[in-house]
């Protein structure tokens, strides 16, 4: 049972961690604005969560597990908030998206 | 593998440094503050000190980022736009470069003997550890931290209160002085950071509470709680939801007295025990509380007014 707990866990933090080097690969490299923020809100979404499940798993008691799972939708909410914002906020001050090297 | 990402952060930490000192965009510079006070916040951690990375986490790079932030907006609504942010003169005469050279000299020699006098510290005479750890029965909680703020030398933590006040006292009396700044308040709020810092309210205020409660037994205690009610108070405002305290009311002005008056309070009604912030062992858990729920209360509205106080909205 605790090396399939571990297993498991161990399985969500590689996952956890692939999306979070991806996002930040692409928050790096991506051209404008508007596809940065589509890299960061997979990193807020599956990265984190895979992690938090990960370490949920490794968690002494319930409470703690629970208290890990509830970091989840907190950030969730925060970062669409403020993706949203970023977005509207760029689009408000005319920066136009990235169309292609041709564009 | 551990010792990499020690060595990762602390070049991070002295990499953000140096650059929110040496950028020359002011707006860059406070972001490059708040990632430092992040990765000292994870430094902290690192160093297994659990309470101090949750307050500068809060305070150090949340509470003051914001403070810096607006304050940078206040100021650039006064003044006329500066084209591409140079606003810092930065000398570039030769002059100019023998101080740079001499100042650049004089911080390698005081950290090289800094980093000697590390190196060569004798092992201290008092081991404050164990003494701390067989107090920690009589002292009315069970985690050293508040042990030691709230009891060993809750003075200390006195004065500290004492200090917050002053600086409120300090801008209240220089707040009379200015015009009122012209604030972004014109700026139509965005609807869904209205909505999610409305649900916000009541989790971060459980948050907080809870964060005082788990003070007597595991990290967290009034300054943490504190902190995330300032940080409540500085969400509701910033997205128009509370205005600005166009001034402090009495109420208000109580509420930030209040937690060093009834920490003076107990103070005095304890001077028979012998010595300042004794407290008799039995109520000593019950009166630690006590005085931690009342800082909450005063810390959590000094820091607000500090930000909500400065930007004035007419």
């Amino acid at each position: 049972m605790t090396a399939l707990l571990d297993a498991s866990s161990l399985v969500l933090l590689a996952i956890g961690a692939l999306f979070f080097a991806a996002g930040t690969i692409g928050l790096l490299r991506f051209p404008d604005v508007y596809t940065r923020l589509h890299a960061l809100a997979k990193v807020d979404t599956l990265g984190l969560g895979c992690v938090l499940l990960g370490l949920a798993l490794q968690a002494d008691n319930l409470a703690q597990a629970l208290k890990l799972l509830l970091i989840w939708p907190l950030v969730l909410a925060a970062s669409a908030t403020v993706g949203y914002a970023i977005a509207r906020r760029a689009q408000q001050i005319s920066m136009r998206p990235w169309r292609g090297d041709d564009a | 593998m551990i010792l990499a990402f020690d060595a990762l952060l602390a070049l991070g930490l002295v990499w953000c440094a140096w650059r929110a000192l040496s950028v020359r965009d002011l707006t860059h510079a406070v972001v490059q503050f708040v990632v430092f006070g992040l990765l000292l916040a994870l430094a902290w951690a690192r160093l297994a000190a659990p309470d101090i990375a949750l307050a500068e986490a809060a305070i150090g790079a949340g509470l003051t980022g914001a403070l810096l932030l607006d304050s940078l907006r206040a100021s650039n609504a006064g003044a006329a736009p500066s084209p591409s942010g140079a606003d810092i003169a930065v000398p570039t005469s030769n002059l100019a470069g023998a101080v740079r050279l001499a100042v650049w000299a004089a911080a390698v020699v005081v950290g090289a003997a800094l980093l000697l006098a590390i190196a060569t510290l004798p092992p201290p005479l008092i081991d404050l550890r164990a003494q701390v750890a067989g107090a920690l029965g009589a002292s009315g909680v069970s985690h050293a931290v508040t042990a030691v703020l709230l009891n060993f030398r809750g003075y200390d933590t006195l004065l500290e209160v004492v200090v917050l006040l002053l600086a409120l006292l300090g801008l209240l009396a220089c707040r009379g002085e200015h015009d009122p700044v012209a604030t972004a308040a014109d700026a139509p709020a965005e609807p869904l950071a209205r909505a999610l810092s409305r649900r916000a309210t009541p989790v971060l205020t459980l948050t907080a509470v809870y964060v005082l409660w788990a003070g007597t037994t595991q990290p967290g205690g009034a300054f943490q709680a504190a902190a995330l009610l300032a940080a409540t108070a500085v969400l509701l405002h910033i997205t128009r939801i509370v205005p600005a305290w166009e001034r402090l009311g009495f109420a208000r002005r109580l509420g930030a007295a209040a937690g060093v008056l009834l920490f003076l309070g107990i103070a005095a009604a304890l001077l028979a025990e012998g010595a300042l912030l004794r407290y008799p062992p039995a109520y000593a858990g019950s009166l630690i509380l006590l005085i931690e729920s009342g800082l909450t209360v005063s810390l959590a509205l000094i820091l607000a007014a500090l930000f909500l106080c400065q930007t004035e909205t007419q």
